[in-house]
């Protein structure tokens, strides 16, 4: 957990003005700032989030926010596959600390690889979500002019993400994994709604269905 | 129920599940070794599809803008092994610059 800790912190900062923004956006769709705090408290995915508040403050409804966010997480399915195993003990156990999987938590505790620690992931997972929820609920109630845009949070995610998969490339089969997943994923993106793109370039990783 | 409510119940509990099916349904058992080979190529291939839509998507757009050198300072960042904390913070910086100056 302490590990986790320290593997966290540096994007505490950027999770907490992350939900701070999300707490603004939401209040200006029209959102509650209870719901948006429960919002950050269970589902715990910003993009997600971020994807259903625009919808609705769209007037997209109901029914269209919940599957745009909806398909933007159903990537936890296979990530959350790929740590499934270490996951021990009891079913409430194990569906309580299932809910700190979250895209960085899963990439810094080496998530889909032979040295993925669990303790770490809830370690990340944790201390994201205290700053993310604790972020919403400031960004919410204070309701300020936070736009994540100006503040270059948009490009920082995707930086991060790129340093994340730096940390994966080891050897030529997670190299044409990356390759074709990036490749997927372009390919995708202007034929199918956001999220899809991501859960289609999984198939990318049948490059590992070969033994070496 | 407000519209607000509604959706953040749905999404909330649609996420538990989806978090937990790999925890829940297959936690505690083993894999068979050629299916742990193919899950750990996930990864990378996850992590390449999130920088490609973090970056290029917008919408169902593909577009080049301030992002792109954000991208580009992180990478270069990554390249000089830089920490964790500083490819962010080139990111963002760099975005955020190129978003005010361009």
């Amino acid at each position: 957990m302490r590990r986790g800790l320290r593997a966290a912190a540096p994007l505490l900062p950027a999770a907490f003005v992350f939900g701070a923004s999300f707490g603004v956006l939401a209040r200006a769709a029209q959102m509650g700032a209870a719901a948006a705090v429960v919002f950050s408290a269970t589902t715990f995915a910003g993009s997600a989030q971020v994807a259903a508040v625009s919808v609705l403050g769209a007037g997209g409804g109901v029914a269209a926010a919940v599957a745009a966010a909806l398909l933007l997480n159903a990537r936890y399915a296979p990530i959350g596959i790929t740590v499934a195993e270490a996951f021990r003990g009891r079913f409430l156990r194990r569906l309580a600390e299932a809910q700190l999987v979250v895209d960085e938590s899963w990439a810094l505790s080496g998530g889909g690889t032979p040295r993925f620690d669990r303790r770490v992931l809830l370690g990340v997972g944790a201390s994201l979500w205290v700053a993310w929820t604790g972020g919403t609920a400031v960004g919410a109630v204070a309701g300020g002019a936070i736009d994540p845009g100006s503040f270059g949070l948009d490009g920082a995610f995707a930086a991060l993400f790129l340093a994340l998969l730096a940390g994966q490339l080891r050897g030529r089969r997670a190299a044409a994994a990356a390759a074709g997943g990036a490749a997927i994923a372009a390919a995708l993106t202007p034929f199918l709604p956001a999220g899809l793109p991501i859960i289609a370039a999984t198939a990318a990783a049948l490059v590992g269905w070969r033994r070496p | 129920m407000s519209a607000a409510w509604a959706s953040v119940l749905a999404v909330g509990a649609g996420t538990v599940v989806l978090k937990a099916l790999g925890p829940v349904a297959v936690g505690g058992r083993t894999l068979p070794p050629r299916l742990v080979s193919l899950l750990s190529m996930l990864a990378p291939a996850l992590l390449a599809a999130l920088v490609v839509t973090e970056a290029f998507a917008s919408g169902r757009r593909l577009a080049i803008d301030a992002r792109l050198a954000g991208v580009a300072a992180g990478a270069l960042a990554v390249a000089l092994r830089a920490p964790l904390w500083a490819v962010v913070l080139a990111g963002a910086a760099a975005t955020a610059a190129a978003r005010h100056f361009l």
